[in-house]
């Protein structure tokens, strides 16, 4: 990380499929980038020997037993639908 | 009788309820009434349900007469911050892309309240997806300071803690993600408590950032906010994250541990720079308090303080880009128009660019970059990495020390618009609260003093599931200040 | 130049169980639409997974069942990709600490002749890891429609190494898993309930050639037969072109099974970035040996292993075990027979393969819903054996057990299907026989052994069925000399 750190920004937003207008990209680069070489301190710390966190507390193996519990009645689920039919949700044809 | 009922403390409310002096219905309809009479000018609340409040009320009064009263918060109005799920009501998370969703099922602290009897009220606004530290970043409006109208309440749970503050609520519910609870208790002169992370169920919470997330209590004495606290707190088999340990009675710390003499840690790194000299000498007060009554002080050091800051928004956003994903217009958020009909353009890109805020936008975008090809071991793998750094400094500190005392915010709460166009230095203001999330350790803030006109806090920050030191230490303060009474003119 | 192909597999399993991997929604296949949903099913906000301890029972067990290691660690990541099908836009599965390391498939593949065991091989796996599964997608002309039913039954992806060179080695390879899975009792993988699904990745090279050649991912592959004929047609697509001296471009296409064919689905593979994470929301595993031993304990004899044994200790053909074999049921169903007739086992054997499969399908009843059971098999092979009844009479008492639920003796009485005549009657035949048929005795003398059946077919005829061959053999023979 020795050049200064800078987002593609077309590429990011298009990852996290939001569209942005042209303003919209050229203000988030310039700050994303402030934000990134504010975030570059990081890089002073040796961190060769520290184990990573991912969970505050190291508990293992939390699971419930297979049991069936009620599930939503499909009228509740369908009912924050931006549209629906035959108690499916309708979205544009998918082309993969 | 009812036009004081708003700022009187749940506990007060209690026996006034318990000695059937007045009524559910009654203190509801004040908080009902106080609430259209201010809110116009704070804007604490996105929505609230004025019969379905009095129809919980009713149920409360029914239990109460035939003696079946469930405990001291049966009947009284708790303020819920628009980002926990209650069956039947909106939730929002103050974001366009929720405007219209109503939540199918209960989170589990809204079970919990539920079954101890609490009048939920209202769904308070917040920084979208408690995002924020301002709550400038709703999409459904701003909320005020009510301690200066032209100031920002805090944020993320800025609704939460201008309604405790102005009278809207007696106590609320608020969400801890970086300091959310607790930076807009003190800055609108309230109390406010972030659990231990795994005290309380995440299970109905929409998630910020996962590894981070608390539900919480807030409220205008901290007896009030530990009974809240008693009624959420507790293993959840839905929450895997929840942690299986006794609850203690967390009012009854009070008493139980009146008097010990505490051993203080006060960390250099935060006392160093302070924003603003006035929220030191507040907390400067706060600690000679102790001093007097016999408390003993170390001066300790968190050396990775520093990082916090730059580590926080690397494990934030990146779990934020991932949780949020799911709002993208198919199963039950906004949907861009152009997609009602066979449009064949991307209907994701559209409802999202609508549908979220730009700060939203903007830390979805810096999130989705740390955990991009090619970077994630720079930006992810070295932020958690540098969070056990930050992790083992809080563990190391509390060898010694029974508990850490600091100052809540650098700086009292900052007029509207003031960060919105420099996002760095919003975040940069969250320096003090920001490493116990990381670290999973609970944090109070309770009221100190003043700065500028405005109330600042004094952070309490205790070992993992220590609240009770935290409710017994916040309390002694309290009982020998006035700060608990003293209240915004409106 | 000679070309060969390279094949790997990735293999996509159910689990069976009755709630869903993260969470209490019952998992199951044929419900109306939107069925099986809940909070975490459908993604909305504040839903928690929550592992489902039958999942992980389950895939350690196909772990074990398929030669891996089992880590004593593992963990859940988030593979992060929009599509509709997916509640909340990332699956829950494992990237770097898979449950599940290394193993392989035995497989076998086609003898020469269906009556000889063909050669067996061991096929290479990479890793098999625990993931949920997503919605189904139904296409219309207009727009799709997204049911989430299946969203979150447990799946577990077996992924082969480079290791298979032919569609048939690809078939072999999903038999044999089918197989063990099902004996394991983990999945009924039937693939038209989507429980089973593969892609395959597909490369041609020059024989010689050390690096492979550009791979291909081939899907929709939505049988086992379509696996075969899918990855066939592409091998020979893939040699064609090289032949022709162009060159082949890593892509994905389909399988279209009613045209017989492949097509290009998507040229380049716009390098997905799916920004794996721990997943926050879940613990890690940790796995001790009392765990792998106790399920290792609950896993029954493998296919493979059983069929070997078959033919050692029962001294059964291969094609009597081939059949038998691959149904778990219907192999314990004959070898509790055969347990208490070892000496008979042939013949119990051949009435199960042969007489009990033909009438379970005529009738179609399943073995635990017809009337047969293992001492019917017993009796009818008792009867056979103490010469009550002939072979071919037998057949027809199977059919009235089959029908009736009698054991063999009570159909024998009740058809009067024993003998009603003695040695000297069935002699008196024989000379009759001889009497009448001047012209095979002739080719039997001068050496035709054969000949003699005419004389046999007489007798039995005679007897209307009921005499002994074995009895009516040797009296020909003596009375002929």
């Amino acid at each position: 990380m020795s050049e200064k750190p800078h987002i593609d920004i077309d590429k990011v937003a298009d990852l996290a499929r939001i569209a942005l207008t042209d303003a919209e990209k050229e203000k988030f680069s310039s700050q994303l980038d402030s934000i990134l070489g504010y975030i570059d301190k990081l890089n002073e710390l040796d961190t060769g020997h520290v184990e990573p966190t991912a969970h505050p507390h190291s508990i293992e193996n939390v699971w419930r037993e297979d049991r069936t519990e009620a599930e939503l009645p499909t009228s509740e689920a369908l009912k924050n639908a931006p549209k629906q039919r035959q108690n499916m949700f309708v979205v544009p044809k998918v082309v993969e | 009788m009812s036009q004081d009922l708003h700022y009187k403390s749940a506990a007060a409310l209690a026996s006034l309820l318990d000695s059937k002096e007045i009524s559910s219905v009654e203190l509801t309809q004040a908080i009902i009434d106080r609430t259209q009479a201010v809110d116009d000018r704070v804007n604490a609340f996105n929505s609230f349900d004025a019969e379905d409040a009095l129809s919980q009320a009713t149920q409360s009064d029914e239990r109460r007469s035939q003696g079946g009263a469930l405990g001291p918060l049966d009947g009284i109005p708790v303020g819920i911050k628009d980002v926990l799920a209650v069956k039947g009501q909106p939730l929002t998370c103050s974001s366009k892309i929720l405007e219209n969703f109503v939540s199918p099922y209960d989170a589990t602290c809204i079970e919990n309240l539920k079954r101890s009897g609490a009048v939920l009220w209202g769904r308070l606004n917040m920084d979208e997806f408690a995002m924020g530290s301002s709550t400038e970043n709703s999409a459904t409006k701003t909320t005020s300071n009510p301690w200066n109208l032209d100031c920002v309440p805090g944020g993320s749970s800025g609704g939460s803690a201008a309604a405790v503050s102005a009278g809207e609520a007696p106590i609320a519910l608020g969400s801890d993600t970086g300091g959310s609870i607790r930076q807009p208790a003190s800055h609108c002169g309230v109390v406010g408590l972030k659990p231990t992370y795994g005290r309380v169920s995440r299970y109905g919470l929409a998630a910020f950032a996962s590894s981070l997330d608390q539900v919480g209590p807030m409220g205008r004495t901290v007896q009030d906010v530990a009974e809240l606290l008693q009624a959420i707190s507790g293993y959840d088999r839905r929450d895997s994250t929840s942690y299986k340990i006794d609850v203690p009675d967390f009012p009854g710390a009070i008493e139980r541990l009146k008097g010990k003499k505490w051993i203080f840690g006060l960390p250099k790194e935060y006392f160093a720079q302070a924003g603003s000299a006035a929220p030191l000498a507040a907390v400067e007060e706060a600690i000679a308090y102790y001093r007097s009554i016999g408390c003993e002080f170390k001066e300790i050091s968190l050396p990775h303080t520093e990082y916090a800051v730059a580590t926080y928004y690397i494990v934030a956003t990146a779990e934020a880009s991932s949780n949020l994903a799911r709002y993208d217009g198919i199963r039950y958020t906004h949907r861009a128009e152009a997609f009602d009909g066979k449009d064949s353009v991307d209907i994701y890109h559209q409802s999202r660019a609508e549908g979220f805020g730009e700060e939203v936008k903007r830390r979805v975008i810096l999130g989705t970059y740390v955990l991009s090809s090619g970077y994630y071991d720079a930006y992810y793998l070295k932020a958690q990495k540098t969070r056990t750094l930050i992790r083992q400094d809080f563990e190391n500190a509390f060898q010694e020390v029974d508990a850490i005392l600091a100052p809540t915010s650098p700086n009292p709460a900052f007029k509207k618009g003031t960060h919105t166009e420099d996002p760095l230095s919003m975040y940069l203001s969250d320096i003090y609260t920001i490493s116990a999330n990381l670290a999973g350790i609970p944090g109070l803030s309770v009221p100190c003093g003043y700065a500028d006109g405005l109330p600042v806090g004094l952070q309490i920050i205790g070992k993992p599931f220590h609240e009770e030191d935290l409710v017994a230490i916040g309390h002694t303060f309290e009982s020998a200040h006035s700060y608990c009474d003293e209240h915004p003119d409106l | 130049m000679e070309y060969e192909a390279v094949i790997g597999l990735e293999v996509h399993v159910q689990i069976k169980t009755e709630s869903k991997i993260f969470s209490g929604s019952r998992a199951g296949y044929g419900y109306e639409p939107n069925e099986l949903v809940d909070p975490v099913v459908m993604g909305l906000p504040g839903s928690l997974p929550v592992m489902n301890k039958a999942a992980l029972d389950g895939i350690i067990k196909a772990g074990l069942a398929l030669n891996c290691d089992i880590p004593d660690t593992c963990k859940w990541d988030r593979k992060n990709y929009f599509y509709p099908d997916s509640p909340n836009n990332y699956q829950i599965t494992q990237y770097d600490q898979p449950i599940c390391d290394g193993g392989f498939v035995e497989i076998e593949l086609e003898g020469e002749t269906r009556a000889v065991m063909g050669e067996h091989r061991k096929v290479a796996l990479t890793r098999i890891h625990l993931e949920n599964d997503v919605g189904k997608l139904n296409h219309f002309s207009e727009d799709s429609l997204v049911d989430y039913n299946r969203a979150f039954t447990p799946l577990m992806e077996i992924v082969s190494e480079p290791d298979m060179h032919s569609g048939e080695e690809a078939f072999a390879f999903l038999t044999a898993i089918r197989q063990t899975m099902i004996y394991c009792g983990v999945s009924d993988c039937d693939m038209e309930k989507g429980q089973m699904r593969a892609d395959a990745n597909i490369s041609v090279r020059p024989v010689g050639q050390k690096e492979l050649g550009a791979k291909i991912e081939l899907k929709n592959l939505n049988s086992i037969t379509g696996v075969k004929n899918g990855i066939e047609y592409e091998i020979k697509r893939q040699t064609q072109e090289l032949k022709k001296g162009r060159t082949i471009t890593q892509a994905t296409w389909r399988w279209d099974a009613d045209q017989g064919r492949t097509e290009l689905m998507r040229e380049k593979e716009d390098a997905h970035d799916y920004r794996y994470f721990p997943d926050p929301d879940l613990m890690p595993v940790r796995i001790d040996d009392e765990w792998r031993n106790w399920i290792r304990a609950e896993i029954p004899e493998l296919p493979f292993d059983k069929q070997r044994r078959f033919m050692d200790e029962y001294a059964l053909p291969y094609t009597i075990t081939s059949v038998l074999v691959p149904d778990r049921v219907l192999s314990d169903f004959f070898e509790t027979a055969a347990k208490q007739a070892p000496q008979s086992a042939q013949a119990l054997g051949n009435y199960v393969t042969n007489d009990l499969l033909r009438e379970l399908s005529e009738s179609s009843q399943s073995l635990a819903d017809c009337r047969i059971t293992p001492d019917h098999l017993l009796s009818l092979v008792a009867a056979v054996e103490k010469g009550t009844i002939t072979k071919q009479i037998a057949k027809d008492v199977f059919v009235e057990m089959f029908n009736s639920g009698e054991l063999a003796e009570a159909v024998i009485d009740r058809k009067g299907l024993k003998p009603d005549f003695d040695e000297d009657q069935v002699k008196v035949w024989c000379q009759e026989a001889i009497d009448e048929n001047p012209r095979p005795i002739e080719d039997f003398k001068s050496g035709n052994e054969k000949a003699l059946n005419a004389l046999l077919g007489q007798v039995m005829k005679k007897s209307r069925g009921k005499a002994n061959p074995q009895a009516v053999n040797p009296m020909l023979r003596s009375l002929l000399s």
